[in-house]
């Protein structure tokens, strides 16, 4: 009968030790969550308006190749958080800016002047100069940067690397 | 000699594992499986030794920053004193390491060694291959250059296909919105430090149990495996036939061990380190990302498939193929080990094999990638210019700047994108000619609205001269049908 007793009293304080030390540990690992979850807290939110240079670089009925620095960048980002992009003025007042990244798989397409055509050097995209689809394996045309004309500089609306899910 | 016997029974009698040892040392073995065909496992641990040794080294130099990486590679490859030496072993290490575990892999398979009581080595097998995979790429990200920046955006414009959580998953994965500094650090985190304790907690599990176990006996057709008898049987087989590990099969380990890193020392002196190619720099846009050596068929893959049918192939693709491995032993769990009595397991295997070895072939020439320079680069041959009228001849001006040749070859020379325009003339008339420029269809872009008239004019004059010397030009089918139902009323 003693013997009994004193078992449930070991079997109860080993149970309340695993539950204390789970407990414990369930409230550390909150924190570790949180910061492994940190990059999210960025989403969709930190897109800024950069400048790529005063309109008259950019003559009319042609595309050409801007590039920019990342809102987002760090000083430990390198020459990584600069972006290339394709801007296109269509007319005096209109404008397409492409995101260089294939909508395929986000290599970086070439513009080609003369056949008036963007290929991508990986699996074989095209787009035409309006930045739809042509040909090869991308589900939709070239992404595009919202933009805006301030003070005489072309602005455009940019900061996270444009895929299927995270739009430019 | 017995001074170091003294200082060894001094550690033994406090860490008692001499009994341990001796007995990994001289466990009994079949006498048949002291093979040369079982030695690619202890090679794929030796190769993997290697790795964290060389792996080591270069990180004592190696500098894990997004501006500073590239740097650090040039210092090892043209600064430091055998830097470029390291960083080819562990370049070519890493491509010997995953060819020996899909060796090891595919033997295991064809000798049914995954069967039972062996399907947890198997299981462990198959996380050891997929860590082996991850290191190979997160390994490849480490030599920060153009390939691995667009190698990132790769993966990240797949994980960007996940629906619902993609653009989480894009942020989780680069730790950030942009591919840059935050992206390489956890890529380094997880070549040095993640990946390498898993793969030391699965190698510890697999070779504990091959101890455990014992090593697949050679197999014989007609030997079937059965749940109820088998450890019984193998315990029989070790009496009749077992010999100790050490020294029958541990010699032709350790050759073929040797021979491998021999192989891996002379790859890496002749032939050097992989890269670095071109700086990191994403506004450098002339660069043609490919990815190393094994993920080749993947490069190949993603530019066959149709795009319909991508996005669930490359999302449920892999989790199939790792769930399918990881369900084999219990499917398959007991019967015949022989390949001599599976068929379908050998065939499984050669159309596998094929299958890779076919897609690596094919993206060494990646057909499907526009040769982006042919246009200026890739001269129109000789004889596909003599005597060509003025208006032909402005026609190949046209093929040539409209960059047609980055995608159509002529003289074998050009893009493989679309057909060659060796012999156009024969496979398409006039009519089809000029609706294909315009029209585009069947991969090609339309060239309506790029291409004047006049051009269009001149192009087909001159795609018209591309046919085999005396060649019949290509005729219209629907009008041979009429003139051959006309010849046939003729004659009636």
């Amino acid at each position: 009968m003693s013997g009994d007793k004193e078992l449930t009293r070991r079997v109860f304080l080993m149970k309340a030790a695993v539950f204390v030390s789970a407990a414990l540990a369930a409230t550390t690992a909150v924190p570790i969550i949180g910061y492994l979850a940190s990059p999210l807290r960025r989403l969709g939110k930190k897109l800024k308006w950069v400048s790529l240079g005063p309109v008259e670089n950019f003559p009319s009925g042609r595309t050409r190749l801007a590039s920019f620095q990342s809102p987002n960048g760090e000083p430990w980002d390198g020459l990584t958080d600069r972006t290339a992009c394709w801007v296109r003025r269509v007319d005096e007042s209109t404008f397409q800016v492409f995101a260089i990244n294939c909508a395929h798989l986000g290599c970086p397409v070439r513009w080609f002047e003369q056949s008036q055509l963007f290929m991508c050097p990986c699996h074989g995209g095209v787009y035409y100069a309006d930045g739809s689809r042509a040909s090869g394996p991308p589900p939709r045309g070239l992404f595009e940067y919202p933009w805006r004309v301030e003070l005489g500089r072309l602005m455009i609306h940019a900061g996270q690397l444009p895929t299927l899910s995270t739009e430019a | 000699m017995r001074f170091l016997g003294k200082i060894a029974r001094w550690f033994d009698d406090r860490l008692k594992l001499g009994p341990f040892l001796r007995e990994t040392a001289l466990h009994p073995v079949p006498r048949r499986s002291a093979s040369w065909w079982y030695v690619f496992g202890s090679a794929a641990l030796v190769l993997l030794t290697l790795q964290i040794a060389t792996g080591v080294l270069l990180s004592l130099v190696y500098v894990p920053d997004a501006g500073q990486a590239y740097n650090s590679l040039l210092a090892l490859d043209h600064n430091v004193a055998f830097g470029w030496f390291l960083r080819a072993l562990h370049g070519w290490g890493a491509d010997f390491m995953v060819a020996v575990v899909l060796v090891h892999m595919a033997q295991v398979f064809l000798f049914g060694a995954y069967k039972y009581p062996r399907e947890l080595t198997w299981m462990g097998g198959v996380f050891l291959l997929a860590l082996t995979l991850a290191m190979a790429f997160t390994g490849q990200v480490l030599r920060f250059d153009q390939d691995a920046y667009w190698g990132l955006g790769i993966g990240a414009s797949i994980m960007g296909r996940v629906p619902l959580i993609g653009a989480a998953m894009v942020h989780l994965m680069l730790g950030g919105p942009i591919i840059a500094g935050a992206a390489l650090s956890r890529f380094f985190a997880l070549h040095v430090f993640v990946l390498p304790g898993l793969l030391a907690a699965f190698v510890g599990l697999h070779l504990l149990l091959v101890l455990k176990l014992g090593i697949n006996e050679w197999p014989m057709p007609g030997r079937i495996v059965r749940r109820e008898s088998y450890l019984q049987e193998y315990e029989d087989l070790l009496h009749s036939e077992g010999v100790p590990f050490f020294p029958h099969a541990v010699w032709k380990d350790l050759i073929f061990a040797a021979a491998i890193v021999a192989a891996v020392a002379g790859c890496a002196a002749i032939l050097g380190p992989f890269g670095p190619r071109g700086v990191p720099d994403p506004s450098l846009i002339d660069a043609s990302p490919r990815p190393d050596f094994f993920f080749l068929w993947l490069f190949a893959m993603l530019a066959l498939l149709p795009p319909a049918i991508e996005t669930p192939i490359l999302l449920i693709g892999p989790p199939l193929v790792i769930g399918a491995l990881l369900v084999l032993p219990f499917w398959a769990g007991e019967g015949e080990k022989s390949w001599r009595r599976r068929p379908v397991a050998v065939l499984s295997l050669t159309l596998i094999a094929v299958s890779l070895a076919a897609l690596t072939h094919l993206a060494f020439h990646a057909p499907w990638s526009p040769v982006m320079d042919a246009w200026k680069a890739a001269p129109i041959p000789r004889s596909d210019l003599r005597d060509r009228s003025p208006l032909e001849l402005k026609g190949a001006l046209v093929l040539q700047n409209m960059q047609c040749r980055n995608c159509h070859s002529l003289g074998g020379v050009g893009g493989h994108r679309g057909p060659a325009l060796d012999a156009v003339a024969s496979r398409l008339t006039k009519d089809q000619l000029i609706r294909q420029v315009i029209q585009g269809g069947g991969n090609m872009p339309a060239y309506g609205k790029n291409i004047s008239p006049a051009e269009v004019t001149a192009l087909v004059a001159y795609l018209e001269t591309l046919r085999p010397k005396g060649g019949p030009p290509a005729r219209e089918a629907a009008l041979q049908d009429i003139q051959r139902s006309k010849a046939d009323a003729l004659k009636r």
